[in-house]
């Protein structure tokens, strides 16, 4: 047998300081780094589409930007939001720092790969900015038949190509979690005693595997058809526009379980930390982020109960869209007894996650209005489907992530941040993000339709006050850039530990060793012991 | 002569699990990127059941059950090119090797003549479609689909074809061994996915009326 290389002890950000050594590391910490810089690259362009978005909607006539430019900045926001913002942003940097230490791997099963997905997210990437530089898509982040096939004049081919590759780098993320979760744990790391964040990362990466073919595919034929002039979707050669829809959320839907279940498991983490409590009910939180990413496949058909789907099919994707509730409800209770006679501590990563869970509350509520037929009737593309999933995406996966950042700097980078000015952060996310997008449900069950430039003038109040809402949310997410990037020359050090929390990867140094762990942990106790701490 | 066991892996076993269990998800998504055209296929076809019974008749059923042979043929070869690495004839290995990509060039050679009497008979879409008659939108949209599944599917041949030609290499540098053949066992599994969409597309594409 070969022998086993001893471990290095250099700490992984030591280890080569070159560009090269970056570009050409297979280590999975470092690959997270590079995802992380990409992603909040690609965060701030989205939002600088949604800043001229909500400078349009502070008037009521169409007087910032013409029509078609409003098309395409919405376009712009949701694309780049969606698939290169939310759906990489806790699984590829968050998920492949932690996955490994969190089982007590030395690294991914494969780490090549892993690099090769950063390289198809970033050459993703620039096929979509390239479009957005040619001058734009306008077809909406949905891509929607005809429009997309034989009406738009914009660059739907290109953007199209974008997203087709990005999904590769996410279809081999989830291939390397599975088998990295599967085959890699330490020595006592059974099912049973793996932490939720990584059941919520292994639920993910099915969804990657299983969900993101079909996009891939639809997107093909949907290029292929743009490009060609005949195709299956074209209703004058006796094709449908509606398969369409159909291929396009048996991803899609799947896809937004993607973004609010390893946001899951970053709540398990941080609030058992916080609270000083066990988790409440461990076994039933595995089975329910399972539960959410299987029945999750089954209700795509929501978002068409009023694109002529039969009302049969419509009664049938409602009853399992109310079933997702059930599972996700669990969750929300089971967080809530583990704070209940908790020892809590307000710092900053705990107060980003209190509000990721009443947030969350309020999109999963109303998701469950828009899961009624009738009540949809009146809902549908209106803002109240804006707030709902904003709610979930931006109240619940956005603040789970920056919570995640703030718990898992540390470890990360070795260095404290001021949790006075992370709190205060905190504090100003969650406000700006409600002025932002509470108006927002009123304005839609009011009547208000999404993607206009211009609405009638009674609807001004509720607009100004969610464009300054806007203002305040991204004056919340430009103030972590400030003290986490001062952190990292002035920050005090570490340590292994700071928040005296469970898990492997605390037991580690910070930032931990090229491979992770000096000696591979032997694991002997389920996670989450915090209860047992507390009375040592 | 030993295994190289990657650093992040404990052993030799531990790295031969993760790369089929790789492999074996990767299939998974394989099957579900088709699935998508199967799907559309589906969908086409009730929308005008009738244009794809008539456009089926105009397949060529000859060429397309004998490479339907051929495919099965390989599939079989490859089985036996797995079994001999394991058993550690190099030989035999490089033969089953060798004829397994032979075959699976004669099916693309087959496969392009057919591609190429097809336009000749005005059945390919965009570049030269002619077909009158009430059916002639679904009719024109089955062999939209035929040329993208079988061009699909032409196309995991290619890959195919590559990756058992560097094993054929490999294999004759004598990177194989009975306590290490994984390379061999993965581009199987590839191969035989391969196969068994063609096997799902035969019946589907040649077969829908000529009961």
């Amino acid at each position: 047998m070969s022998a086993v290389p001893m471990p290095s002890s250099r700490n992984y950000l030591d280890d080569g300081f070159s560009l090269w050594s970056w570009l050409s590391s297979v280590d999975h910490k470092r690959i997270a780094i590079l995802y992380a810089i990409s992603i909040t690259l690609f965060f701030f362009a989205g939002g600088a589409a949604a800043t001229l978005i909500r400078m349009e909607l502070v008037t009521p006539a169409g007087d910032l930007v013409s029509a078609e430019t409003y098309n395409k900045l919405f376009t712009m926001h949701g694309v780049i939001m969606v698939w290169f913002f939310l759906i990489p942003s806790i699984p590829s940097t968050l998920g492949n720092f932690l996955v490994p230490l969190m089982i007590g791997a030395r690294d991914l099963a494969f780490p090549r790969l892993n690099l090769a997905s950063w390289y198809l997210y970033i050459a993703g990437g620039l096929f979509t900015i390239g479009a957005l530089v040619a001058g734009g898509v306008d077809t909406g982040w949905t891509f929607y038949t005809p429009f997309s096939t034989m009406f738009s004049n914009t660059h739907v081919i290109a953007a199209v190509c974008g997203v087709f590759v990005v999904g590769f780098s996410t279809i081999l993320t989830g291939l390397n979690f599975i088998v990295t979760i599967h085959r890699m744990r330490a020595p006592g790391m059974t099912w049973f005693r793996l932490p939720l964040f990584i059941w919520a990362m292994y639920a993910t990466s099915i969804i990657f595997v299983l969900a993101t073919p079909v996009l891939a595919m639809t997107l093909f034929l949907v290029a292929i058809e743009r490009f060609a002039g005949v195709g299956i979707f074209d209703p004058a050669l006796g094709g449908d526009p509606l398969l369409f829809q159909h291929l396009f959320w048996f991803y899609s839907h799947p896809a937004v379980y993607v973004m609010i279940l390893p946001a899951m498991g970053v709540a398990s983490e941080i609030i058992t930390c916080y609270a000083r409590k066990d988790i409440f009910a461990y076994r039933s939180m595995a089975y329910a982020v399972l539960a959410i990413a299987i029945i999750g496949f089954l209700v795509w058909g929501h978002h068409m109960f009023v694109s002529g789907q039969s009302i049969y099919a419509g009664m049938v994707f409602s009853i399992l869209t109310f079933l997702v509730a059930i599972p996700s409800a669990i969750k929300v209770f089971n967080w809530t007894a583990t704070l209940y006679k908790g020892s809590i501590r307000f710092d900053a990563p705990m107060l980003y996650l209190l509000g990721f869970v009443g947030l969350f509350t309020i999109g999963g509520m109303t998701g469950l209005f828009l899961a009624s037929l009738a009540l949809d009737v009146h809902l549908h593309d209106t803002y109240f489907v804006i707030a709902h999933f904003h709610y979930i995406m931006v109240g619940g996966s956005v603040m789970a992530f920056l919570g995640a950042v703030h718990f898992w700097w540390p470890k990360i980078t070795g260095r404290m941040y001021s949790d006075r000015w992370a709190r205060f952060a905190a504090i100003i996310v969650f406000v700006g993000f409600n002025l932002t997008f509470f108006p927002q449900f009123l304005l839609g069950y009011l009547g208000m339709p999404r993607r206009y430039h211009e609405y009638p003038p009674e609807f001004q109040v509720l607009n100004v006050l969610s464009s300054a809402g806007a203002s305040v949310l991204a004056a919340g997410y430009l103030l972590p850039l400030f003290y986490l990037f001062w952190s990292l020359r002035y920050g005090a050090r570490a340590g292994p530990n700071p928040w005296h929390a469970t898990g492997l990867e605390w037991q580690t140094t910070s930032p931990p060793p090229v491979d992770n762990f000096a000696a591979i942990p032997v694991v002997t106790a389920p996670p989450y012991q915090y209860s047992a701490q507390e009375e040592r | 002569m030993s295994v190289i066991v990657a650093r992040q892996f404990d052993d030799a076993e531990q790295q031969r699990n993760a790369s089929d269990l790789g492999m074996w998800v990767f299939l998974a998504t394989e099957i579900l990127f088709f699935g998508g055209l199967f799907a559309a296929y589906v969908a086409t076809r009730l929308h005008d059941p009738q244009a794809f019974a008539m456009a089926s008749r105009l397949t060529n059923i000859t060429l397309g059950s004998i490479n339907t042979g051929v495919l099965l043929t390989s599939s079989l070869t490859m089985a036996l090119a797995v079994r001999a690495t394991k058993l550690g004839s190099r030989r035999a290995a490089t033969a089953f090797l060798s004829t397994t990509a032979v075959l699976g060039v004669a099916f693309l050679a087959i496969k392009f003549t057919e591609y190429a009497l097809d336009y000749r008979g005005h059945l390919v879409p965009v570049l030269d479609f002619a077909h009158s008659g009430p059916h002639a939108g679904g009719i024109e949209n089955f062999f939209y689909l035929y040329f993208l599944m079988t061009g699909l599917h032409s196309l995991h041949m290619i890959i195919g074809i590559v990756v058992v030609a560097v094993l054929v290499g490999m294999n004759r540098r004598g990177d194989f061994m009975p306590e290490y053949f994984t390379p061999v066992e993965l581009g199987g599994l590839y191969w035989h996915l391969v196969d068994i969409v063609w096997i799902f597309l035969y019946p589907l594409l040649y077969l829908v009326s000529r009961a």
